[in-house]
């Protein structure tokens, strides 16, 4: 049996309170898992757990059967290049181009002449739908937010990664713009086999999108599963949650 | 006070193991000569006119000084002396330091502070980067290089200001000035033959302030914390430190310096 791509195992984390309390979620190889929950529970320290930025009090992050917080900082790097990050405001870097957002990652890890760096950055800026020859020169302050957003899953794309984080890649987009964003993760999730782990509050776009949802409540998983059986739980908290959403 | 103290305990720490980090990635990587040259403008050429004028300015005040103090003596053919042993060895580094501090050091808590709230650091070490490599080396490098440059060129301001001064007000002709100023350089000893010893004081110091002050902004900067306001202390503290630890920083060089040179 193949280990998990992401698996928490009994993860405790506290900073001035408990934010996690003995969690624990494995995420297997192409899956797609939502994190759901209220603001302020900790979804967001579960993707910077997974990235090695912050390490547990207690328990284990293992990321592709490896120890997370064992790692040396040059074994956490190596580990980041294999993860692709989607940043709640896109975090664009603002004094460069699109073109050099995108081709960051590629710079720094690969060396590529430039025609193939050109390549890989169009490529990776088609497959969040955006014509590189429109966009390529701008800078990030002349992009809306949707379009900053993809640019943001572009850059995390184009160093082709095995997991793709997403932190709230749906929070302050309208409407129409949050169904592209969500028909991309699951376009991306299909065509380029990635696991996804999904932290994000819009629970209608993710039952719909997602394998499986896993809701956070006070430190603790009150559900995971997939999105049918959540439609389904009598758990108290699930309900709740679901009922206001 | 207690808090105080503990508070500035940990910022040393923090901005050794700062240091540190730096230091391991020094060479700065891929793109770093690019990093670098464009940081020695940022640094060296747009601090000019500020160092520039700072050093002429400060210059001219010392020669109308000196002459209050010689003119009783009848020694105002000296007035080179005084104003060179001053900015050579003191005012040059110290004023260019935190004249630096103040336009650059900002600049670095600021822009730095503004990458960590909106993430942009994060997203570096997301991407697999090293920030200090990236945004610490180039900075700290192009200050270590450039604040004694710009001390130096700060010390000729301010003797050609004191010169100007001089001989107009004091009827020193500048000939007689900087004949003044070189018995001075002299009379403080020459290293090795050649090397004026001023001049190491006056190297050897902004070399260590420009490092401590890129640093201690850096470290602020990479600290900031909720928002816009967090960027504004940063920004607050970077200037107030580097300015603070210049000046104690310069009474322990000048002790150590004056015991070997």
């Amino acid at each position: 049996m193949t280990a998990p791509a992401i698996d928490l195992r009994d993860v405790s984390l506290a900073f001035d309170r408990p934010v996690l309390r003995d969690v624990s979620l494995a995420v297997v190889t192409g899956e797609t898992v939502a994190v759901l929950g209220e603001s302020g529970t900790g979804k967001s320290t579960l993707l910077r757990l997974v990235l090695g930025l912050l390490a547990p009090d207690a328990g284990d992050v293992r990321v592709q059967d490896r120890s997370v917080p064992a790692m040396t900082p040059s074994e956490k790097r190596e580990l980041r290049r294999g993860i692709g990050m989607v940043f709640q405001q896109a975090a664009l870097f603002d004094s460069l181009t699109v073109f050099e957002n995108v081709a960051f990652a590629l710079r720094e890890h690969r060396a590529l002449d430039e025609r193939d760096l050109t390549h890989r950055v169009q490529e990776a800026l088609a497959l969040v739908d955006l014509d590189a020859a429109r966009v390529a020169s701008l800078l990030p302050a002349q992009l809306s937010g949707g379009m900053r957003k993809r640019v943001g899953v572009a850059r995390a794309i184009a160093n082709r990664p095995a997991i793709l984080l997403y932190d709230e890649p749906t929070a302050g987009l309208d409407p129409l713009t949050t169904e592209t964003v969500v028909e991309l993760i699951a376009r991306l999730a299909r065509e380029l086999h990635v696991t996804s782990l999904v932290v994000s509050h819009d629970v209608r776009a993710m039952l719909r999108t997602a394998d499986r949802i896993a809701l956070l409540h006070e430190g603790r998983f009150a559900f995971i599963g997939a999105p049918d059986a959540m439609r389904g739980s009598d758990e108290p908290y699930t309900r709740t949650f679901l009922a206001a959403a | 006070m207690r808090r105080t103290i503990q508070s500035v305990l940990l910022t040393l720490q923090d901005v050794v193991i700062l240091g540190w980090r730096a230091l391991r990635g020094w060479h700065g990587g891929r793109g770093g000569g690019a990093r670098l040259l464009a940081q020695l403008d940022v640094i060296g050429v747009q601090s000019l006119p500020i160092v520039l004028l700072t050093g002429l300015f400060t210059g001219m005040v010392l020669a109308l000084q000196a002459s209050v103090q010689l003119a009783p003596f009848g020694a105002t053919l000296f007035v080179g002396r005084f104003v060179a042993a001053s900015m050579l060895r003191e005012l040059g580094p110290v004023l260019s330091g935190i004249m630096v501090a103040g336009r650059v050091g900002a600049g670095i808590a600021a822009e730095l502070g503004a990458m960590r709230v909106t993430e942009q650091v994060d997203a570096i070490e997301t991407l697999g980067a090293d920030p200090v490599r990236l945004l610490v080396v180039p900075r700290v490098v192009a200050a270590a290089i450039a604040v004694p440059l710009l001390a130096l060129l700060a010390d000729v301001a301010g003797l050609l200001g004191a010169t100007v001064i001089s001989a107009a007000w004091l009827g020193v002709p500048a000939r007689t000035f900087w004949q003044a100023a070189a018995d001075q350089v002299r009379a403080d000893g020459i290293l090795w033959g050649v090397l004026p010893a001023d001049l190491v004081q006056g190297l050897v110091k902004p070399f260590v302030f420009g490092i401590l002050l890129t640093l201690l902004a850096c470290h602020h900067g990479l600290s900031a914390t909720g928002g816009t306001a967090g960027v504004g202390v940063a920004t607050t503290r970077a200037v107030v430190s580097a300015s603070i630890v210049i000046l104690v920083a310069d009474y322990f060089l000048t002790q150590l310096l004056l015991g070997l040179v």
